[in-house]
């Protein structure tokens, strides 16, 4: 398991040391697919430089990321690569070791069906899965462009491992810190709060019910830890800049959507188009997209909250304001853990083929649209829309084949009509 | 939302597609063809029409009537030519000076990656000379630019002859609202790409030139003369630029309203509009004159002086004056009464052209067909190789069972990366090959072979393009063991898709160069593998390949107009093709020689190694 694992570091961290040398570098730099206002590495260049000079980073509506990170780079300015790379080994390492939690839970979970023995992962099976889980990020195309355009979201993905970590190793307090710091970085992981605590009480085997006071101790503890870390996090950050303006310019940017650089999200060009006394309305709207589906899953997913973790992050990569590949990333990683749901997809072809052809298209269509002229912002907008059709698609794929096999489970896996015919499975 | 999630639904639809595959391939690919040649009828095509407002509905009156003295000054340039050898520097810009333009000049040299033969250039000096008219009636921030070629021998004197005298006419005309620039450049495309390139502070080529001393406002449209006779019986627009990118409809929309007003007869790719669409030479009249524009713009190279201006966004035309036997000529004075009514409508532009369309075929210049019309045709095409891939897929995803002498069924092992890996590392080495070698080892080739640098590095480039069909294909079974019958089939499903997403990139940007590779390509990705029988499809194969589809490119272009070639004239036209073809991208950066080379040889050399599979 060690070898080839240091040998994916070692050609994941050679090719983005080959790409750093070259002239590409400069060009994946400035795609608007890759980088996004909120964490192009140009930015933060002149954030650190406002810094330097004494005046707020934030002044001049150019930087919009958290003081945290503006004083990491401030003393890691030279290493600023070696960084990046870091957090790139960094996530997978950790992920390594998550996973082999998450194959106990999944043993676990499948130990209860005995008529299915098909749908049970083999250990062996499971037993390659961290390291398809590494190889998945580290050579995923995606993550690599991302990380050679240093990409501030490969932190934010680092974090979001941590807590993946964290939590499946069952420690609350760090959980709830690096939820918190994930949080503080882009207000949307604070979904994964819910997933998190569920998978925290299945451990310590306190059921969910509303009735009993060992599940809101054990809740409000947990949203104490989690709370009490955000505000250690943003009164650390008043004291080292000394205002509030990375409120307005970190957190009021991510929700107001003032910049509307195209993207490979929903928001740029309908925001474009609308008449402005409709923005507030659909500006809630669209937001409340990201957090709205954290109810009914949880309902649907208490008791799989790993599956639902993975639900969430892909949620927050498609609807977030300013989403980047980087962030896709995240959510591809985890594909190899739900490998035992592959005989289950219905749409999979359909769905990599068009996410294929989108990513192909992303390049051509820019280039017509602003150096040949001879397309519009339509094309763009309509392979962007096609793009996040297809990751929808794989999303919703991907919860229907969960909740198949849990029928499976626990109804066998050859269904039989009352006639003995063989029955189907609809889903209405 | 049935088909997605239905499952007998899906499996009824899927099954059909899967069974009747062939027979649905077979049917998209005629309807694709016949979509195509249908375009050129004239019912399916739409009339032009101007969609610009500002250029619609003004009037303007023409004036300029000074031919006779603007072709007494093109004899002069002329004679100064002649006497200097070149570009005549200090009399074009007294001259201009004398006209009251601001004038400049600007030189630049560059050194070809090889000698061009067809031109007879190998390092090129030359000077632009540019004068710019300011416009009294606004603040200089647009511009106009007309500009002539210096030409070496007797050509397009008089071209440059007319710039100076609508020079000297627009000077004394008091309504220019946009700054107008008159270009004389030299060496054609080498000096507008140096000029171009200065005035908008880039150098994506290397090139070395001096900086501009002087500047308008930004360029809104171009129009490029060419003229070498004093009368012409007609003219000719030239739209297609580099990669195969063309201006806004509406420029070619204002010369034929232009022409019609004036008189003056109008042809595009050299043909004359006619109205006897139900005839059948009605027909093929119109199906050459879109056969020459589709293999010009799969040609990805400029077709006139004009072609470069439009990476810069702005619309650009060459205007050709013709002088054939037929008996009514137009004189200098029309011409430039012409130039000055397309001048002074282009000169009411508030903005930039882009009411009309981009992207268009032109079956003669009254009539256009629009991408929504030509895409389907293409698109037919394409949807052949997405139905292979999936029926590809579903053969992969229900593997069938072989039942071993035991009776026990043995599922077969799905192929290693390594097997699919193999190949397709291998064929991309050989395109980097194919797009690095040629120009690198001429020198290693002149030393050894008793050919020329040209020569050399053509013949190179076809050296390795036909080595490229001898490497060992089977390497992967060194690596990963024997193929599989799974094996192939994985490869051959990442080769469609792979082509797909390639054909379809390339026909966005560039219907034309997309559709002829589709026309192609996809037939033999379609039917290509291991059983079938070898030699016959490999004979098929070679002769679908690009390189030879661009040999009958080469022969079809000259059957249209009209000039049929013999074999031995026909192969050297081919070889001078390929390498101004590699110079057009050192030059001026067209990417169809790096498309070739290293993205549709390699996905063909997949398919030639699902051929040989063992």
């Amino acid at each position: 398991m060690a070898a080839p694992l240091a040998l994916l570091l070692i050609v994941a961290v050679t090719i983005r040391a080959a790409l750093f040398r070259t002239s590409l570098a400069n060009l994946i730099s400035e795609r608007v697919e890759v980088v996004s206002p909120l964490n192009a590495w140009k930015r933060v260049v002149e954030g650190l430089a406002l810094l330097d000079l004494d005046i707020s980073p934030y002044s001049g509506d150019v930087f919009h990321e958290t003081p945290m990170v503006i004083y990491l780079f401030h003393f890691l300015m030279d290493y600023a690569e070696i960084t990046f790379m870091g957090a790139g080994v960094k996530f997978s390492s950790l992920h390594l070791v998550s996973q082999f939690r998450k194959q106990k839970f999944a043993l676990e979970a499948d130990r209860i069906p005995m008529d299915c023995l098909e749908l049970i992962r083999s250990p062996t099976e499971m037993y390659y899965i961290p390291l398809k889980v590494a190889m998945f990020y580290l050579l995923n195309p995606f993550t690599i462009v991302s990380c050679v355009a240093k990409c501030t979201c490969g932190l934010n993905n680092a974090v979001i491992a941590l807590f993946i970590l964290s939590t499946m190793r069952g420690s609350a307090l760090l959980s709830a810190i690096f939820l918190a710091l994930a949080t503080y970085q882009s207000i949307y992981p604070l979904t994964l709060c819910v997933p998190a605590l569920l998978y925290l009480l299945q451990r310590l085997y306190i059921p969910v019910n509303v009735r009993r006071s060992s599940f809101w101790f054990y809740t409000l503890q947990y949203l104490f830890m989690f709370l009490g870390s955000l505000l250690v996090l943003i009164c650390l950050s008043f004291f080292l800049l000394g205002s509030w303006d990375f409120l307005p310019a970190v957190y009021g940017f991510i929700l107001s959507v003032p910049d509307l650089t195209p993207n490979i999200g929903l928001f740029w060009y309908f925001f474009a188009e609308m008449f402005d006394h409709f923005r507030l309305f659909f500006l809630c709207v669209f937001q409340i997209n990201v957090f709205f589906y954290t109810l009914p899953l949880s309902i649907k997913l208490k008791e799989h909250p790993v599956f639902l973790i993975f639900m969430q992050i892909a949620l927050i990569a498609i609807f977030k304001s300013y989403p980047t590949v980087g962030d896709l990333s995240l959510y591809m990683a985890f594909l190899p853990v739900w490998n035992h749901l592959y005989r289950f997809l219905r749409n999979i072809f359909l769905v990599s083929c068009v996410l294929l052809a989108c990513s192909a298209l992303f390049p051509v269509l820019w280039h017509l649209w602003i150096y040949a002229g001879s397309a519009n912002s339509n094309f763009y907008y309509a392979i962007t829309l096609l793009f996040s059709v297809a990751q929808i698609l794989l999303v919703s794929d991907y919860f229907y084949a969960f909740l198949r096999r849990e029928h499976h489970l626990t109804n066998g896996l050859y269904l039989k009509k009352k006639d003995g015919s063989e029955a189907t499975l609809v889903l209405k | 939302m049935g088909l997605l999630s239905d499952p007998n639904r899906r499996r009824a639809l899927i099954g059909m597609l899967t069974r009747l595959n062939a027979p649905i391939c077979m049917i998209c690919y005629m309807a694709g063809v016949a979509w195509f040649m249908g375009l050129a009828f004239e019912p399916f095509t739409l009339r032009t029409y101007m969609s610009e407002n500002a250029m619609g509905s003004t009037m303007v009156e023409e004036r300029f009537p000074a031919g006779e003295r603007a072709l007494a000054t093109g004899r002069e340039f002329a004679a100064h030519k002649k006497k200097t050898g070149g570009m005549p520097v200090d009399w074009l810009v007294r001259t201009m000076q004398a006209r009251g333009l601001e004038v400049y000049t600007q030189r630049f040299s560059r050194k070809l990656p090889f000698p061009d033969e067809d031109k007879e250039r190998y390092m090129v000096k030359g000077t632009n000379v540019y004068g710019i008219l300011r416009a009294p009636r606004a603040p200089r921030t647009e511009a106009l630019v007309l500009s002539a070629p210096c030409s070496p021998g007797n050509e397009n004197n008089q071209a440059v002859g007319i710039l100076l005298g609508l020079a000297q006419y627009f000077r004394s005309q008091i309504y220019w609202a946009k700054d107008i620039i008159f270009l004389v450049n030299e060496h054609d495309l080498i000096g507008m790409q140096a000029w171009l390139e200065g005035y908008h502070h880039t150098n994506t080529t290397g090139m070395d030139w001096s900086p501009l001393q002087g500047r308008g406002g930004s360029i809104q449209a171009a129009l490029s003369l060419e003229l070498s006779s004093d009368v012409v019986t007609s003219l000719d627009l030239v739209l297609e630029g580099l990669n195969g990118q063309l201006p806004n409809l509406d420029l070619a929309n204002l010369f034929y309203a232009f022409c019609q007003k004036i008189g003056v007869l109008c042809t595009t790719q050299g043909k004359l509009p006619r109205n006897d669409w139900d005839t059948t030479s009605g027909y093929s009249h119109a199906v050459q004159t879109m056969m020459l524009m589709v293999l010009k713009q799969a040609s990805s190279r400029p077709w006139g002086d004009h072609g470069l201006f439009l990476r810069y966004h702005i619309e650009a035309a060459s205007i050709k004056g013709v002088n054939s036997f037929r008996p009514y000529k137009t004189d200098a004075t029309t011409v430039g009464r012409l130039l000055e009514g397309m001048y002074r409508k282009l000169n009411n532009l508030l903005e930039r052209l882009h009411q009309s369309y981009f992207f268009y075929l032109m079956p003669s210049l009254t009539r256009f067909v629009s991408i929504g019309y030509y895409m389907p045709a293409f698109g037919l095409l394409a949807l052949i190789l997405l139905l292979r891939a999936l029926d590809l897929w579903v053969q992969l995803s229900s593997p069938p069972t072989r039942t071993t002498e035991d009776g026990v069924e043995v599922v077969p092992a799905s192929p290693g990366v390594l097997s699919i890996l193999t190949p397709l590392v291998i064929s991309h080495l050989t395109g980097v090959a194919l797009y690095t070698l040629p120009v690198l080892s001429q020198e290693l080739a002149v030393e050894h072979f008793p050919v020329s640098e040209t020569e050399a590095v053509v013949l190179t480039a076809i050296a390795i393009y036909t080595a490229g069909l001898a490497l060992p294909h089977n390497t992967h079974r060194l690596l990963a063991g024997e193929g599989t019958e799974q094996g192939w089939k994985v490869l051959k499903l990442v080769a469609v898709l792979y082509l797909a997403v390639l054909l379809g990139c390339t026909a966005l940007i560039n219907f034309s160069l997309g559709f002829i590779l589709a026309l192609t390509l996809v037939p033999l990705a379609a039917f290509i593998t291991p059983h079938v029988p070898k030699t016959l499809s490999a004979v098929v194969m070679v002769i679908l390949s690009p390189g030879l589809t661009l040999l009958f490119a080469v022969f079809f272009f000259q059957e249209l107009q009209e000039t049929p070639v013999t074999l031995q004239e026909g192969w050297m036209l081919y070889l001078s093709v390929i390498s101004q073809g590699i110079l057009d991208h050192a030059l001026y950066g067209s990417l169809l020689y790096p498309l070739a080379a290293l993205l549709v040889y390699p996905c063909w050399l997949l398919f030639w190694n699902i051929l040989f599979w063992k």
